[in-house]
């Protein structure tokens, strides 16, 4: 049995939004590279949706594919869809985790809600809740 | 498939398969019965050990037959401590790069109220026998020092090391698992009192190594039954395998020499080739290893996405990153020469054998700079410190 799922081996080989966005409007940094994992995500969000994203991760294996994943679970999707991610969608999106691997999915949530805080600390804009709404996140 | 990683394991040689496969149809007896069917298994096992022993100097008596290398490591320091605490002797030397089947034992030992000193390995990865010297108390019982490192290769001076034990009258174990049938060792020019082995390192079966226990010094059992191995190992012993060592081993010795000059020329190629790539940095020091074992450290990246990489790429390799292990610590032994957490994370273990081709060293060194480039390509760390806002450790 491979250590990890086809779909984790299919986003680390060919990782989705890998990169940098120069004119994005919301930065998220997480991670430390003492633990051996830090993931940074570049949002453009325009009239509240996702319109780009890309990320950068220093990291194994399940690290670059739960950024990756987590990128496409958010792209093109309302802010208020976005603020809901959470590592269990990433990690189940990815047909499952290693146990000792689930703290790459958290990390993945942190660096989106962590852009996320970061577009709000620049443009000021609240982020309607969403609870009217149904989510596909 | 380039296999790169005989540190962790060795396929079997075809000669001591056949040992082995034709043991298990014709000496399946148990070597403690009195019948001719069982007595040949016995004459099979006493062969085996006459054997292991001629190849490290030892006389047969003085090995003991286990399950590999960490039970013999057990068994060694165990014993050493039990003659140690009846003199009332409860402090042991060590190093912080031994192997965990040392290092762990020790940490029961000192629940159970022994201390531990373990003596630094220094940023080459050697240890400096004045040091151990200096180390040793008049409550020493033992000093355990692996002969080769299993993760940088790094050869010690244990000749030095046993001579000074010796000296001073304390027991003197080495944890020789990487360096048996690798490189020439004698228990008796090498001064060692007790020695661990293990024969999957040098292309005999898993699950089946040896103890030397120089003669004089009592083992204590692990495993209490029968009186196999003259009661210090309890177990029917597992002839066929024990006999494949012995085959093995002796085709390692026969081909030391050869083999030694073969990789050294190898290695030296990989080291060359690998330190080619911008910000990386051997592990260890680049003379006193062991032939074609190779550690480096690239910066930037992480060891586990680079293996995976390699391994699509048809390269089997190791890495003593955090992720590769399961903790969030990456390799005890890069920390304790010295490489920092973001530096540790990315290293690449590389132990080659002879099946290895010149062409082959070059493929990995190509993989490898191809691998590492791509991965620092999309690395936050890596961009942090070509911009300048991070200081280049390598």
């Amino acid at each position: 049995m491979a250590l990890y799922s086809e779909k984790v081996m299919d986003h680390f080989r060919n990782p989705r939004n890998v990169g940098v966005i120069e004119d994005a409007n919301g930065i998220g940094e997480v991670g430390n590279a003492k633990c051996g994992d830090i993931m940074k995500m570049y949002l453009k969000i325009e009239d509240g949706v996702v319109q780009d994203v890309k990320f950068e991760t220093f990291g194994c294996g399940s690290a670059i594919a739960s950024s990756s994943m987590a990128t496409e679970l958010i792209k093109g999707q309302p802010l208020s869809q976005v603020k809901k991610l959470t590592n269990k969608a990433v990690a189940e999106a990815l047909d499952g985790l290693p146990d000792y691997k689930m703290h790459c999915s958290v990390l993945a949530e942190e660096a989106i809600q962590s852009a996320l805080a970061d577009y709000q600390r620049r443009t000021g804009n609240p982020i309607d809740d969403g609870e009217n709404e149904k989510g596909t996140v | 498939m380039i296999y790169a990683d005989n540190a962790a394991t060795t396929p079997m040689s075809p000669a001591a398969r056949e040992t082995m496969v034709s043991l298990l149809d014709t000496c399946w007896g148990n070597a403690s019965s009195l019948y001719l069917h069982g007595q040949r298994a016995r004459e099979s096992l006493e062969n085996a050990r006459a054997e292991v022993a001629s190849l490290i100097g030892a006389q047969a008596r003085e090995i003991v037959f286990t399950s590999g290398g960490s039970e013999a490591d057990n068994q060694a320091i165990r014993s050493a401590a039990a003659l140690g605490k009846r003199q009332g002797k409860t402090h042991i030397v060590s190093s912080a790069f031994e192997h965990h089947a040392v290092l762990h034992t020790l940490k029961a030992l000192e629940k159970e109220g022994f201390t531990v000193t373990l003596v630094d390995v220094h940023h080459d990865g050697l240890v400096r026998p004045d040091e151990v010297a200096a180390a040793i108390r008049d409550d020493t019982c033992l000093v355990t020092i692996m002969y080769a490192n299993n993760e940088i290769g790094t050869i010690q001076p244990i000749r030095e090391i046993g001579a000074i034990c010796r000296e001073k009258g304390v027991l003197f174990h080495t944890d020789a698992v990487q360096a048996v049938g690798h490189i020439p060792v004698d228990v008796v020019e090498d001064n060692i009192d007790l020695l661990s082995a293990s024969a999957h390192k040098f292309h005999g079966p898993k699950g089946v190594g040896f103890l030397y226990a120089r003669r004089g010094v009592a083992l204590t059992s692990l495993i209490a039954g029968g009186a196999q191995e003259k009661g210090k190992r309890a177990g029917t012993e597992n002839v066929p395998a024990i006999a494949a060592m012995a085959t093995a081993l002796r085709e390692a010795v026969d081909k030391m020499e050869a083999r030694r000059a073969y990789l050294t020329r190898l290695g030296d190629r990989l080291m060359d080739g690998l330190g080619q790539i911008p910000h990386s940095a051997l592990n260890g020091d680049r003379e006193h290893r062991l032939p074609g074992s190779v550690n480096f450290c690239f910066e930037g990246i992480e060891g586990e996405s680079l293996l995976l990489l390699l391994d699509d790429r048809g390269i089997c390799a190791s890495s003593g990153s955090a992720c590769t292990s399961g903790s969030l610590d990456p390799s005890h032994v890069l920390l304790a020469i010295g490489r920092v957490h973001d530096v540790a994370h990315g290293s690449l273990r590389l132990t080659i054998d002879e099946d290895v081709t010149e062409a082959d060293v070059d493929a990995i060194i190509r993989e490898t700079a191809d691998v590492v480039a791509y991965l620092r390509g999309f690395s936050p760390i890596w961009r942090d410190l070509m911009a300048g806002k991070k200081q280049f450790i390598l």
